[in-house]
């Protein structure tokens, strides 16, 4: 290790692009210190070697990069002169008393944690280690682009107030009001479960019938056509009226908007059934029912998650219009509310819970979907 | 048990009436006949004939158009007649049923089901999948897959995927196995390896086989008899039986029926001309 020269540290380090210089060059001086100790002999082809395989940053530089973004906007918060007059409000969470500024640095410390938990964990499989290395630099851009928000939103305030709070204003509902945040956020996933739930095992249950049936579908499909395209909110009035609760009616306007796409991709997935598949398993002795359950519906399992895809979005967006009219919770209630008192900083709030809360469904959904139609693992892209 | 017994009983009853010195396939003066969408009509099938005895290996062959597969899917039930009749074992043909296997040209496996699965669809479909459990693994080695069990079709080779299929026809015991050109979407070295595969399985089982095909070294190579037929309207123009010595490809007899065949066949083109 001693015995290497200065340009073979400098040189290799100077072939890197830089995206944190510190980090980056630490791991390419540390990474030609290894390749120039095993190759020093070998002259020109070693170091011609030496230079590509430099390119590949040590991972425990890459976890710590991950994660230095949201160091950096934590030290920018800390650092920073508090330019613009902002009154930050105390809040209690648990046992902790905190403004939205300490909330914010909360988070940004919950992130770094995170990124470096999942960067040693990922680090033990290959696979995962490069999906991790991948994502290095926008997570670390991510971090700055916090510390960006910080600067404008709350240090300076320049965008327009109060349109553009910055994120520890928007941190501040969750301390000052968490309780009321929770409670709605609950209220939205209740909605949303059994709305969407109910809407998708009806949008099957149907279009099975109109796709196996063809009296189902003479009867059914031309209702479903029509009724199909109209926006599942506008039946709010008639389910506010009709329903004996808001929240049954709410549930009603997801299950229709949940139902159209589902039963419709159903119908045709259990349409377009092969010939040959039903007939081969017509020679191998099933029977109808058998050939429904077993060959139709399961050919058609890949249009049935198009549907429910569809009817996934579809659903939050009926959920948070639904809410912001005549619902007595939720987040769109939330946001409703916050609109009546100017408090942006509370709408970004309910925004980002949804985001959050969103991703996680369609995570949720993603991971059933990859499960379910495992066998089409390799057969499409 | 009961019910169990009152179908055995049904089924040697059936076979009692069947004397095995009959043929196994009686097809009498079949005509078929396809609709097309603006009211024309194709005669795919004209006054057919056809007696086909147990353990008997048929080849069927003709040009495209001439009415082969109509004529398998008439046997298996698949397809109906308009007027004569097909008849299996002295019973006319009702429906597709396991006791005559098909297997199809290709992409008839379920894509979502593995290999093994795939072999095992009839026996669950017919709910005797517990008691038979073990014959899918005994299956998959017949046709040289095993190791491919947890496989999926798309996984495997096209020359593959014909020897699932054929397993999966073969764990019902078909008396009569029905193949619709099994061999036609595959190159000629898997093409070779399969029909020695299938005149294996003909000789172990003492199986009834019906090939349809386009390929007339395999028709020769395969069929005790080549059943040749003529398109527009679909007919058997007639039924060349073969006697070889020995399953050669290039010995002078095999080359002798070839060229009779070839004849035949072209000999028909240039009259229609």
């Amino acid at each position: 290790m001693s015995s290497i020269t200065a340009d073979a540290v400098k040189s290799p380090a100077s072939a890197v692009k830089l995206d944190a210089r510190d980090a980056q060059q630490a791991a390419s001086a540390l990474k030609s210190v290894a390749v120039a100790a095993e190759e020093v002999a070998s002259g020109v082809e070693a170091k011609r070697k030496e230079q590509r395989i430099v390119r590949a940053v040590p991972y425990p530089f890459v976890v710590a990069f991950s994660a230095a973004g949201f160091v950096i906007a934590a030290i920018i918060n800390l650092v920073f002169p508090q330019v613009a007059p902002v009154e930050f409000k105390q809040g209690q969470i648990w046992i902790f008393l905190l403004n939205g500024q300490e909330a914010y640095l909360f988070l940004l410390a919950v992130l770094t944690v995170l990124y470096v938990v999942i960067g040693v964990v990922d680090g033990r499989n290959p696979k995962d280690a490069a999906r991790f290395r991948y994502r290095a630099q926008f997570r670390f851009v991510a971090g700055l682009a916090l510390a960006l928000w910080d600067v404008t939103g709350t240090k300076l305030q320049v965008l327009p107030q109060p349109f553009f709070p910055g994120p520890s204003q928007v941190m501040e509902p969750f301390v000052t009001d968490g309780a009321y945040v929770a409670l709605n956020t609950f209220y939205s996933v209740r909605l949303f479960a059994a709305g969407f739930a109910s809407g998708v095992i009806l949008g099957v249950l149907t279009g099975v019938l109109i796709g196996w049936f063809a009296r189902a579908y003479y009867w059914v499909f031309p209702v479903l056509k029509i009724t199909g395209v109209i926006p599942a909110v506008a039946w709010m009035p008639f389910a506010l009226t009709l329903m004996p609760t808001p929240f049954i009616a709410a549930v009603f306007l997801l299950l229709i908007c949940s139902w159209f796409p589902v039963a419709f991709l159903t119908a045709q997935g259990i349409q377009s059934t092969p010939k040959m598949l039903v007939e081969a398993s017509r020679t191998l002795g099933a029977k109808t029912p058998y050939i429904l359950f077993h060959v139709a519906i399961p050919h058609a399992m890949p249009s049935i998650f198009t549907g429910i895809g569809m009817a996934n979005s579809l659903s939050f967006l009926t959920l948070v219009i639904s809410e912001m009219m005549g619902q007595p919770g939720g987040l769109g209630y939330y946001i409703d509310q916050a609109k009546a008192w100017s408090a942006y900083n509370e709408i970004l709030a309910a925004i980002v819970v949804m985001a959050v809360l969103f991703s996680l469904i369609m995570k949720l959904l993603e991971v059933v979907r990859g499960r379910v139609l495992r066998w089409q693992k390799g057969l499409v892209k | 048990m009961s019910a169990a017994t009152a179908t055995e009983t049904q089924v040697s009853s059936a076979s009692a009436e069947w004397n095995a010195s009959e043929p196994i396939i009686s097809i009498k003066h079949i005509e078929r006949d396809f609709v097309a969408d603006d009211g024309s009509v194709t005669q795919a099938l004209s006054d057919v004939n056809l007696d086909i005895r147990k353990g008997e290996l048929i080849s069927i062959i003709g040009p495209s158009g001439c009415g082969k597969t109509t004529l398998l899917r008439l046997i298996s039930g698949l397809d109906k007649p308009q007027r004569g009749e097909v008849t299996f074992k002295g019973h006319e043909i009702e429906g597709p049923n396991p006791e005559r296997g098909y297997v199809f040209q290709q992409g008839s496996l379920f894509p979502w089901l593995t290999v093994e699965e795939n072999i095992a669809f009839g026996l669950k479909a017919q709910g005797k999948y517990k008691e038979h459990k073990d014959e899918v693994g005994e299956y998959l080695n017949k046709v040289g897959l095993a190791g491919f069990e947890k496989s999926y079709p798309h996984q495997i080779s096209g020359g593959m995927a014909q020897r699932v299929a054929i397993a999966r026809a073969l764990i019902d015991h078909p008396e009569v196995l029905l193949l619709d050109e099994p061999m036609g979407a595959l190159d000629s070295f898997t093409r070779a390896d399969l029909q020695d595969r299938l005149l294996d399985l003909w000789e172990k089982y003492h199986m009834t086989m019906i090939l349809v095909t386009h390929d007339v070294d395999e028709a020769i190579y395969l069929g005790n008899r080549v059943v040749i037929m003529t398109p527009r309207p679909g007919r058997i123009k007639e039924i060349v039986p073969i006697d070889l010595a020995q399953r050669d490809r290039v010995s002078d007899d095999f080359t002798a029926y070839r060229k009779q065949l070839l004849t035949k066949l072209h000999f028909n083109v240039h009259n229609h001309d």
